[in-house]
């Protein structure tokens, strides 16, 4: 529904970057937050946040493929025959993502071991198909790069509230420094396991529900 | 290489590691499609069948080609594009030889391109090193495994029509919790068998 909104005011020619650059921004990370908002790209959310490292990293490398894909469809979107554009979107996606996951591989070992197949399923990532589909194809280059961006910081930043808080209640810990001290804090183990990734999510969506206010279900 | 039998990564894959609760794949339409019961048999049939054959398909291509051309690092784009092949060339084959079968899957085998447990299960596979036959204990567990889950999740949602939820947490944020107290139910198996 939001989507078809945004189409619309794309739609109306007002200079390139002007106005909407602004609006696109405020779309992707607040308004209409891939993650909380539209409920995609979930699993590597649940998956990589139990520490607020692994989801800086995370959030990072997705700003890095969507901000690509999003240049690169963009700026094909006119030499795309219509009937194989999502090959097309799958195999630029795809290139994408073996860069960043070589360059872990190089520089960073160690996280790349931790991330294990998540960094790879940044493909099947619902939130990175849907953009080149639903905005890089019908919008010049520069302002698919700011959806880009926008789309994965809003991404980013949930994923990194997500991993604070299951870091902290976890361990007692940020990046592995403790913060609540043991003396009066037990750990609760449950949040960095699988369960708490969902509890997390789930109240984090439903805080999200809440501060936006009630809105009519009419999907499905 | 391990050397667990296939048998027990099988069952370990259904309980103890499955794919849906403790790895947190194929959430998209594990949370889209867990209506009803009766959809998500029908999706988790479909899965547990796509599963299996690709991570056959995947073990052999990436150790038969890709591991002796020096590509692995193409393993990502090369399991994509078998995947999406292999799911058109079934629609086709179940379209021409069985069309009752075809009406009972056919909406579900496209949407099971993009789901993320198929290509997480051949990422697997690789980075645990399993052996052919424990390739395929793991592809058909984790199939089933991810099966169950969905329909647990649809039956209990399908009670949860009648229950009073506070309105911000309707619908997907109670789904999430209620499949976090599944997850905490299944860690009940994690004594029973392991793999890494």
């Amino acid at each position: 529904m939001a989507d078809k909104q945004l189409a619309c005011m794309t739609c109306e020619p007002k200079g390139l970057c002007g106005g909407r650059g602004l609006l696109t921004l405020k779309d992707g990370a607040w308004a209409n937050n891939p993650l909380a908002i539209q409920i995609l790209g979930i699993c590597s959310a649940l998956a990589v946040t139990n520490r607020l490292e692994n989801s800086l990293v995370m959030g990072a490398a997705l700003i890095f493929v969507c901000v690509g894909s999003n240049l690169l469809v963009s700026l094909l979107r006119k030499r795309t025959p219509h009937r194989i554009r999502m090959i097309a979107e799958v195999a630029i996606i795809a290139t994408f993502v073996i860069l960043f996951d070589q360059f872990l591989k190089a520089f960073y070992w160690d996280m790349s071991k931790q991330l294990g197949p998540y960094v790879g399923l940044i493909i099947t990532n619902c939130i990175v198909m849907g953009r080149a589909e639903a905005f890089a194809l019908q919008n010049p280059p520069i302002l698919s790069i700011v959806d880009g961006v926008a789309n994965g910081l809003g991404y980013a930043v949930v994923l990194a509230i997500i991993g604070f808080f299951r870091e902290l209640l976890g361990t007692g810990e940020i990046f592995g420094y403790e913060v609540l001290s043991g003396q009066w804090y037990t750990p609760n183990q449950l949040m960095i396991l699988a369960p708490g990734a969902f509890f997390a999510l789930g109240i984090v969506i439903g805080i999200f529900n809440a501060v936006k206010g009630p809105e009519p279900e009419e999907k499905k | 290489m391990s050397e667990t039998s296939a048998w027990v990564i099988f069952i370990a894959a259904i309980f103890t590691n499955n794919i849906l609760l403790t790895n947190f794949l194929g959430m998209c339409s594990f949370i889209a499609c867990s209506g009803q019961i009766r959809t998500s048999l029908g999706l988790g049939t479909a899965v547990t069948f796509v599963l299996t054959m690709t991570t056959i398909l995947n073990y052999v291509i990436y150790h038969f080609v890709l591991v002796p051309l020096g590509l692995v690092h193409l393993q990502f784009i090369v399991f994509i594009a078998v995947i999406a092949a292999f799911v058109q060339l079934v629609e086709m084959f179940v379209e021409r030889f069985s069309p009752r079968l075809y009406f009972a899957l056919g909406i579900f085998l496209p949407l099971i391109t993009v789901n993320c447990a198929i290509l997480g299960a051949s990422l697997f596979m690789i980075i645990r090193k399993y052996s052919f036959i424990q390739s395929v204990g793991f592809g058909l567990g984790a199939g089933i495994g991810w099966a169950v889950a969905i329909v647990l999740l649809a039956g209990l949602r399908q009670r949860m029509r009648y229950s009073n939820i506070p309105e911000p947490f309707q619908g997907v944020p109670i789904a999430m919790v209620v499949t976090g107290v599944l997850a905490m139910a299944f860690m009940g198996f994690a004594g029973m068998v392991s793999i890494q």
